[in-house]
């Protein structure tokens, strides 16, 4: 009786050293590529996915006042705003303001605009929009996934797809923005300056940031309160004092750092799209295309050449033409950046739509302040431009409502 | 090098306490080296301290939703103890930690207990602060799990050791005993607001420098009262309250002072074989609203371990083994409260269970092996990640 137990519990014990390797089973499964928008393109080199994971790391860092966070902030890590690489929920969102006076757009930089800073580190007090401000607009980030293949379509192509007087008279008439270049600005060979040596921006919801680069210093900057080689300044809250607030030797991230993190923008996938062959999906991006949704959200793109093997040339479909477009009053916050009017947004992308209610808490907040909570109601709140495609939308059967929105869920 | 060094400070610290007896005049000052108590005591063949501790290691395979690094081995700890019944009624004790190799080292504990009363100890020194009941009760070869319980370690900030001074006693009733501790101490910093978990966290509000002097000049207060049945088990609570951050410098005033609360129910019973085991923490913290809404004011959590001795008996020739089969419920929220911008819950929390399989061959030696299961929610409540694993490893105290 005893040896029994005694050889049973030896038993169990082997067993359970065993499971040590023949485990996987009980742990939890991977999920699909195409459920999770984190992770890198396929194809990198050793190399280059060394990079990434550096990359990565710094993305998701999270600073500390000793590290030079703030002294005013927004949030204290790429990652808590960009959760998962997807879009930020409302917690996240971020205020910018400035002031029009006679037709001219006054961003109140020596008040503490654009940006607010809405936090600061314990012991001091956090930015709080002027009396002077009289244009405010909230911005909830955005997913961060493929935009290296954004990063690399030529400007002469986003000038080919520009429609600025509406020349087919469809009514839709996409425009590029044009913004002064950062010091540290490096053009590539196809960056095509205007006149007045600006260059078409083509990053965040205004369309005023140049490249990845020019995005990255500015987020480290305004929104977590961190220096860099390229921007040696911390935030400002004037209400405390106009001199720099925190003591943290600059720049608190290295070029390196900085560099690092645009690889891993560069190089993080695409989303990749599920239930492709689904009838009804089928049925919704079909009508996506009837009623005018993909003049703005063109599917298809083309990179040029670039430096990154996997980026170089290839077609591929963000569902945006990376061109600013007036949508009407409702969503004019009366705020703006570069040439872009008050009214004009930048066609967001439209792929890992169907994913961003992962990152954000289960729901969608969408359209640039978030102020969507579901797709229908992102499409009824499309006006100017996209005013008659908002209209066909609203004139389908609501089996082809279901069907379109299924299409945008699979992206 | 240094670790050394700080263990013989330590014996050398507790012999001179012991030199009481010694007749100072006598002394050269070229031998002052030679001259310690712990020398000629020991020629005097009274063995004047005792040595002990335990160690602790152990292998891991650990798995992220389908994302393993692999597996990996880990020397968790070597703890040594040194005690020294200096005087009848006068104790010392103390512990130094190594963790991971030579990674952490710290001084977990280093007091005198002078007792004018059973019911009355006046304790000073390096202690082990009384919130719960597994910050003074962490060594690892009393525990049937190789991880300690997270509300212990990420709630309540085990091992939470503090310089500090106070009174510590027990009073029988009947079948029935009564142990009350209370001390003043440096108490925790700024820390857990400014931490790179990106949350309220009290583990990274354990300065090193509550060892030299307090961050604030306003000493927290602590305290556990606990009542033990014999043959039964023990009930306790306790509590600390302090200010952790600094509102004061050269005199002027810098901020509001804000405060800390942790409240903890502890308790050990067993019921027939079944031993049940473990602690709830609450934890209020005023914290400044400019920080972000990811700084949670409110924190609790618990875990509940279930023991039960399976098999006892000859193994390979070794008596009186026992095989206890225990399991582990943990939940933990760092953040209640809403989102101000919806109105909606944060989350933050998470939840594992976690059975254990361990082979005791003597009270103080044990293998053990678990299976962890882990769900961890983001501030947002975005689907938690996925987290399990399997540990196997031993812990022993000599
Ligand atoms: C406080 C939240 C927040 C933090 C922190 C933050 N971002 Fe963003 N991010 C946003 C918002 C909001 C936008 C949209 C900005 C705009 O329209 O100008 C954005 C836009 C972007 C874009 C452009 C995406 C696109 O499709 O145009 C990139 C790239 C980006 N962020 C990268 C980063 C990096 C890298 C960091 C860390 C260095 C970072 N972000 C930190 C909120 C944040
Ligand atoms: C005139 C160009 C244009 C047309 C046509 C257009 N959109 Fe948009 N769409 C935009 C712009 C610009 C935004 C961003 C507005 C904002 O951020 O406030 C947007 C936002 C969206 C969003 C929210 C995306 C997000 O990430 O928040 C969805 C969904 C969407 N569009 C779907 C559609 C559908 C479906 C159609 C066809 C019925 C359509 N759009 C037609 C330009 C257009």
């Amino acid at each position: 009786m005893k040896n029994n137990l005694a050889k049973l519990s030896s038993l169990v014990l082997l067993a359970g050293l065993l499971s040590l390797y023949a485990c996987e089973k009980f742990l939890p499964n991977e999920p699909e590529e195409n459920e999770v928008l984190d992770g890198p393109m396929e194809g990198l080199s050793y190399a280059q996915t060394r990079l990434f994971l550096e990359g990565d790391e710094a993305f998701s860092e999270v600073f500390t006042p000793e590290k030079g966070l703030g002294a005013y902030f927004v949030t204290s890590s790429c990652f808590s705003c960009h959760s998962g690489d997807g879009k930020g929920h409302p917690s996240t969102t971020l205020t910018r303001f400035g002031r029009w006076e006679n037709g001219q757009f006054d961003p109140l930089t020596h008040l503490g605009g654009g940006q607010l800073q809405n936090r600061a580190i314990a012991g001091f007090e956090a930015e709080v929009i002027p009396s002077e401000a009289n244009g405010i607009a909230k911005f909830t980030p955005p997913a961060v996934t493929g935009l290296g293949l954004l990063a690399a379509v030529t400007d002469a192509t986003l000038l080919d797809v520009a429609d600025p007087d509406d020349m087919d008279g469809n009514g839709i008439s996409g425009r590029v923005n044009y913004i002064e270049p950062p010091d540290f600005f490096s053009p590539l060979e196809w960056n095509i300056p205007d006149e007045e040596g600006r260059y078409i921006g083509r990053f965040g919801k205004k369309a005023a940031a140049i490249d990845l680069l020019h995005q990255t210093v500015n987020a480290y900057n305004q929104d977590m309160g961190i220096t860099s080689d390229f921007d040696m300044n911390d935030p400002i809250n004037y209400a405390v004092s106009s001199q720099q607030t925190d003591l943290i030797p600059d720049p608190e991230i290295s070029a390196a750092t900085g560099q690092s993190v645009v690889f891993y923008l560069r190089t993080l996938k695409a989303p990749i799209p599920r239930d492709e062959s689904d009838a009804n999906v089928q049925l919704g991006k079909q009508l996506f295309m009837d009623i005018d949704c993909g003049k703005c959200h063109i599917p298809t793109l083309k990179t040029g050449i670039s430096d990154i093997t996997v980026l170089s040339e290839v077609e591929f479909h963000p569902y945006t033409d990376l061109l600013l477009h007036n949508m009407g009053e409702e969503l004019n916050d009366n705020y703006t950046e570069g040439l872009a009017e008050a009214a004009e947004w930048r066609t967001p992308p439209l792929w890992g739509l169907g994913l961003s209610p992962d990152a954000q808490g289960g729901e969608f907040f969408l359209m640039h302040d978030g102020r969507a909570t579901s797709i229908e109601e992102a499409i009824l709140l499309h006006g100017g431009e996209a005013s008659n495609s908002r209209t066909y939308y609203q004139e389908l059967s609501t089996s082809d409502k279901e069907a379109l929105i299924s299409f945008l869920k699979s992206l | 090098m240094k670790p050394i060094f700080i263990l013989l400070l330590l014996s050398m610290t507790s012999q001179w306490l012991a030199a009481q007896d010694v007749d100072t005049l006598n002394l050269t000052n070229k031998d002052a080296v030679y001259q310690r108590p712990f020398i000629y005591e020991e020629q005097r063949s009274n063995l004047s301290a005792a040595v002990g501790g335990y160690l602790e290691a152990n292998t891991n395979y650990f798995s992220t939703d389908g994302i393993s690094e692999g597996y990996s081995m880990e020397m968790r700890r070597f703890n040594i103890f040194l005690y020294s019944t200096i005087k009848e009624r006068i104790k010392f004790i103390s512990e130094l930690e190594f963790g991971h190799g030579t990674e952490e080292i710290e001084l977990e504990t280093a007091l005198m207990d002078f007792e004018l009363h059973p019911s009355l100890i006046f304790r000073a020194g390096i202690l082990l602060v009384p919130i719960g009941y597994f910050n003074q009760n962490q060594d690892s070869p009393k525990w049937e799990f190789i991880d300690r319980p997270l509300v212990s370690t990420n709630l309540i900030p085990s091992t939470y050791s503090d310089v500090g001074l106070g009174l510590h006693g027990t009073i029988p009733i009947r079948d029935f005993s009564f142990t009350y501790e209370t001390y003043l101490i440096n108490g925790l910093q700024e820390g857990i607001i400014t931490n790179e978990e990106n949350r309220t966290f009290l583990r990274a509000g354990k300065g090193e420098e509550r060892f030299g002097e307090d961050n604030n000049g306003s000493p927290a207060f602590t305290t556990r009262l606990a009542l033990n049945k014999r043959k039964f088990g023990e009930i306790g609570i306790s509590g600390y309250i302090g200010n952790y951050n600094i509102f004061k410098k050269d005199g002027l005033p810098i901020d509001e002072k804000r405060s800390l609360l942790i409240g903890a129910l502890d308790y050990n019973f067993s019921i027939k074989k079944v031993k049940f085991l473990g602690e709830i923490a609450y934890i209020k913290a005023d914290i400044p609203s400019d920080v972000g809404q990811n700084f949670g004011n409110t924190q609790w959590g618990f875990h509940t371990d279930l023991i039960y001795p399976f098999w006892q008996g000859k193994l390979f020739s070794w008596q009186n083994i026992i095989l206890n089969a225990s399991l582990r419920f943990e939940y933990l929220d760092y953040n209640v409260g809403k989102f101000r911008d919806t109105d909606s819950n944060i989350s933050d929390h998470l939840y594992s269970i976690m059975p254990s399989i361990g082979l005791r061959f003597s009270p103080n030696t044990l293998l053990r092996m678990s299976y962890r299961y882990q769900w961890d929610t983001d501030l947002f409540g975005n689907p938690p990640a996925k987290t399990a694993g399997f540990q196997f490893g031993f812990a022993s105290y000599f």
